[in-house]
């Protein structure tokens, strides 16, 4: 039977976990196992890589007074304090990233699968490589 | 070098390296800030002085004030990322094709297929294929045929900041209208006050027109703008207060008297001062496109850094895995020890 997800070659799959939209349009990414990883992780883990990442995004998202405080101070200043320093938001999103390449390099890539920061795509979706032969 | 906004395909046009973008049609643009200016140089030039030395100096300097603050603003809303949506990559295309996710068959072709999502206050959203940039549109994203883009929480077209507003620029946007009012409000009064004034000293109202010609041609500029750019103010007001986008509003998406059932907004979070909370202070994503990225033959289609693939287990996998559509295989070029691309993903200065 065919593998329908064979996108490229023999030696890799790529899948893309696909934003969540259940909850509005704030930034969540589904947190259903792909049936593609089976047998190369444990799907709690993976799952919990998916959330780890949810939860960051969340706290990017959300209203606090930090943000409101932020955000008054950067329209007082007629915005050119957006300039000067990072928002919440990209801190989390630098976050993110750092996350995510962590758990690439000690948890990800050594069962071949490569996992690109959502941040690249625009925040639509989470690109997961995975490469089939193993030497 | 070729930086990512030189190869985007919408028809945006870019300045300053990538750092600013606007629409493609800046005419109507350029016109409001030449009436903005002319406006608010006559006013500076006629009505200040005598006003300074009749009333205080304090007119001049609020007057100076609103004007910076529109000229922030309307610079802010029209060369700032409105939230432009990437496209798809051939490979998340192909996906997507072969993918179950979508409530249609796959003999259905995608631009066929919606994807229904089932919202946590009931309604069912259904979230069409965009043919031109491949992508199933999220909720509030619509697609811009001036700007040739799928653009977030897409408000509407805007001609006279020439460009969309959309997710990252509506504040400005609202914060220029509002700007904007109070300064033809504030010029409006001050040309009144300023010819009732003269007249007290010259024997006629004509007398004193004659002297200050140019209030009278600011007075007729703001008595006209007034209308628009308050009613549009306050509409938008309205707008923010029921967390409802200009898109919705006209196409009437929330109504709930027409779908029978009770359909509450999902976006409205209950209560209209946190609408305006959220919408106007809320936390703002960096732009999705990261125009000034060094373009690599790798970034069009797998998007990931090389170091990332350098670090990985097996070198030579990682080699044949770099392979287009065409499975040409790439022969190893020499990869930068530390990726362009990973350097300037997060530069602090370069939101646009």
């Amino acid at each position: 039977m065919e593998d329908t997800t064979r996108l490229t070659n023999d030696q890799s799959i790529k899948l893309f976990i696909q934003r969540d939209y259940s909850e509005g349009t704030a930034v969540k990414f589904q947190e259903r196992f792909p049936p593609e990883l089976e047998g190369k992780i444990d799907r709690a883990k993976f799952t919990d890589i998916i959330r780890h990442i949810n939860s960051i995004y969340e706290d990017a998202e959300g209203l606090s007074c930090k943000t409101f405080m932020e955000n008054c101070c950067a329209c007082l200043t007629g915005y050119l304090l957006l300039l000067c320093m990072p928002t919440h938001y990209e801190k989390c999103v630098k976050r993110a990233a750092r996350y995510i390449s962590d758990e690439n390099d000690h948890t990800l890539n050594p069962k071949g699968i490569f996992m690109i920061d959502p941040m690249e795509k625009g925040l639509r979706c989470i690109e997961v490589c995975i490469t089939n032969n193993r030497r | 070098m070729v930086k990512q906004w030189e190869i985007l395909e919408s028809k945006n046009r870019f300045y300053c390296d990538g750092r600013c973008l606007t629409g493609r049609d800046i005419g109507v643009f350029i016109f409001a800030l030449i009436l903005i200016t002319i406006t608010s140089g006559l006013f500076f030039g006629f009505d200040c002085p005598y006003l300074t030395y009749r009333l205080s100096p304090a007119v001049p300097v609020f007057a100076a004030i609103l004007f910076l603050s529109v000229i922030c603003f309307i610079f802010r809303t029209a060369c700032s990322d409105p939230g432009i949506l990437p496209r798809a990559t051939p490979d998340e295309v192909l996906y997507l094709e072969r993918s179950n996710i979508t409530s249609s068959p796959q003999s259905v072709a995608l631009p066929g297929r919606t994807i229904e999502v089932q919202m946590h206050t009931g309604h069912v959203i259904q979230l069409k294929f965009c043919s031109t940039c491949k992508i199933f549109r999220p909720p509030r994203v619509s697609h811009c045929s001036l700007c040739d883009a799928c653009i977030a929480n897409f408000d509407h077209h805007c001609p006279w900041v020439g460009n969309c507003v959309g997710l990252r620029n509506y504040r400005y946007f609202y914060s220029f209208l509002m700007s904007l009012s109070f300064l033809c409000i504030y010029i409006l009064a001050f040309n009144i006050i300023n010819i009732v004034l003269r007249a007290q000293d010259k024997p006629s109202f004509a007398d004193a027109i004659r002297d200050t010609p140019a209030t009278i041609v600011e007075a007729l500029i703001c008595f006209f703008s007034i209308w628009s750019v308050l009613g549009l103010w306050g509409y938008h007001t309205y707008l923010i207060c029921r967390s409802v986008t200009t898109n919705e509003d006209i196409k009437d998406t929330w109504n709930t008297s027409r779908r029978g059932a009770h359909m509450k907004n999902p976006f409205s979070r209950g209560n209209p001062c946190l609408n305006c909370f959220a919408a106007l202070c809320g936390p703002l994503p960096p732009s999705f496109l990261n125009l000034r990225a060094i373009v690599t033959p790798d970034n069009n289609n797998i998007n990931m850094s090389p170091t990332r693939m350098m670090n990985t287990i097996n070198i030579d996998e990682t080699r044949q895995y770099q392979l287009d559509d065409n499975n040409y295989q790439r022969h190893s070029s020499p990869v930068p020890p530390h990726s362009d691309r990973q350097q300037n993903r997060y530069p602090s200065y370069d939101y646009v």
